[in-house]
């Protein structure tokens, strides 16, 4: 049986646009910051993981190492689309429970400045039409035959469950999004912290329908660590580091099987069902034990669906789940009470590590303003396109 | 403008269908994603289907006419297309879940040769 892992130390930069400031320093801050809160340094640290999805080949985590402490360890330079920064967390996890290391550090960094649409990029109109690629295509297929655009795929996702399920619409995904908007208000690191009502997210330009720009997630800068422990050397430390740590009770991380619509269009929902059986499955947990959700709100047409993928409402009911009020801080189940993505930021590699330091915070009861109060358990879930899905489940310390 | 679709006096889309289950591909294979054969035939999609999902884009990169009718369509035989919606108003009013539609063609360019380029999309049946 793998030891128990749990959070030692965690950290994360506000999210908003550094001019003054590159990815190593966003790292360093996040780095620094974890290790001090866990009460240790980067000489106790047996593996180093460090994701970024732009700079992926900028050997980022040895230059943290070159401004921190190059103490030799093994360092993993990580990415996976949008689950790059639980991927790194995942990575220093499964070192820990090989047996490999009993204690590591995992950070997500990214910086983007002002990105625009992540993919879809110009229309090259070419001389001549050569036909290459596995499509022979003579031009790029981008706008001719559907979109490359993420919040196109991630509208066709929403409306994909619009057909399927009934009471599901360009109003209820509205309302996922003023339902951030509105969380993050109480967040110091979120990129945004402004109310916005409904009326004003349907109204707001149209991007791609059903997602209009305040229902888009924005392109920024930011880091977030964790250093994670193993339970051997957890019993070794003092009783104010245990009684801060959270336990890792599911780690999962995986990818989309096989479906017949995939290779038309990515299915971002069976590979987010399937990581979040198998985490309720290690963890013991159920849905409904849940104090609160950090998920992958890219778009808010995402965040509708993966009520129903993550279980959070009954089949089919994600519409009716956030027209009573079921995902609001105050709610059944309270998601994204950072702000998300759509508020608080989406700094690619950083995500997947900064949910983790949110549901964290919350288990800690150092939250703040949108401390959930009483705390116990909480779920963390990124999707990178392509697919990878990873989930968490994070409870608070009993020692 | 892409291979898979194959022009004449009726053109049609044309996959690369696994020989041992039968999962269907637009492109070229290593092998199939679901049972690993590599063994392919080709197949011709059905001509009509139904709008299985669709976003109507309104930002894109620079050079690209919108708002456009992005689309996922289901053909008749159950195979998935990525497309566009034609010769509909992109509006969420006229474009509706589970409409009916058909396969079109028309001109996308014209390269520096005269070579014309053709694309194909769907349209309301």
């Amino acid at each position: 049986m793998p030891q128990d892992v749990w959070v030692l130390g965690t950290h994360m930069t506000p999210f908003r646009r550094y001019i003054d400031k590159d990815a190593v320093d966003l790292a360093c801050t996040a780095a620094l910051g974890a290790l001090e809160d866990g009460g240790v340094g980067i000489s106790d640290m047996d593996i180093l993981a460090c994701g970024t999805l732009f700079q992926a080949g900028a050997s980022m985590g040895q230059q943290v190492q070159k401004q921190i402490g190059q103490t030799g360890i093994p360092v993993y330079n990580v990415s996976n689309a949008c689950a790059t920064g639980a991927t790194a967390l995942r990575t220093v996890i499964l070192a820990i429970r090989a047996g490999e290391a009993e204690m590591g550090l995992a950070i997500g960094v990214e910086q983007m400045g002002k990105m625009g649409l992540l993919a879809g990029g110009s229309r090259e109109q070419k001389n001549t039409y050569e036909p290459s690629g596995r499509f022979g295509a003579v031009m790029p297929i981008d706008g001719i035959l559907g979109t490359d655009t993420m919040p196109g795929v991630f509208g066709q996702a929403g409306m994909e469950y619009a057909n399927d399920n009934d009471g599901v619409g360009f109003e209820q995904f509205a309302k996922v999004a003023q339902k951030n908007h509105a969380h993050s208000a109480l967040n110091p690191l979120a990129q945004y912290r402004k109310e916005f009502s409904l009326q004003e997210v349907m109204e707001s330009p149209m991007q791609s329908y059903p997602n209009t720009l305040l229902m888009c997630c924005p392109t920024g800068d930011g880091a977030a660590a964790c250093v994670l422990v193993g339970e051997e050397r957890f019993a070794s430390l003092n009783p104010e580091q245990r009684a801060r740590a959270v336990k890792i009770s599911a780690s999962v991380l995986t990818s989309d099987p096989y479906v017949a619509s995939g290779q038309a269009q990515p299915d971002v929902n069976t590979l987010t069902r399937n990581a979040a059986k198998a985490a309720y499955e290690q963890s013991g947990v159920a849905p409904g034990d849940l104090n609160l959700v950090e998920l992958h709100d890219c778009f808010a047409t995402a965040e509708l669906i993966h009520y129903d993928n993550l279980g959070l409402c009954e089949p089919g009911g994600a519409g009716d789940f956030i027209d009573r009020g079921g995902p609001w801080r105050d709610g059944e189940t309270p998601v994204n009470v950072s702000g998300g993505l759509i508020s608080k930021g989406h700094p690619i590699g950083a995500t997947g590590v900064a949910n983790v330091y949110e549901v964290t915070t919350h288990l800690r009861g150092e939250a703040g303003d949108r401390q959930i109060e009483g705390a116990n358990v909480g779920l963390t879930h990124v999707i990178g396109l392509g697919s990878s899905c990873a989930v968490h489940i994070l409870e608070k310390s009993a020692s | 403008m892409v291979d898979y679709l194959v022009l004449g006096d009726e053109p049609y889309l044309q996959v690369n269908e696994c020989k041992n289950c039968g999962a269907r591909y637009f492109g070229r294979r290593n092998a199939c994603g679901q049972c690993g054969s590599q063994e392919f035939q080709q197949a011709r999609v059905s001509d009509t289907g139904t709008l299985r999902t669709f976003s109507i884009v309104h930002r894109a990169a620079p050079s690209i006419p919108t708002p456009y009718v992005s689309a996922i369509v289901v053909t008749d035989d159950g195979t998935s297309v990525r497309t566009n919606l034609i010769n509909i108003d992109p509006t969420p009013d006229k474009v509706v879940l589970g409409m009916k539609v058909k396969l079109a063609t028309y001109v996308v360019g014209t390269d520096d040769e005269g070579k014309e380029a053709v694309a194909f999309a769907y349209e309301p049946a």
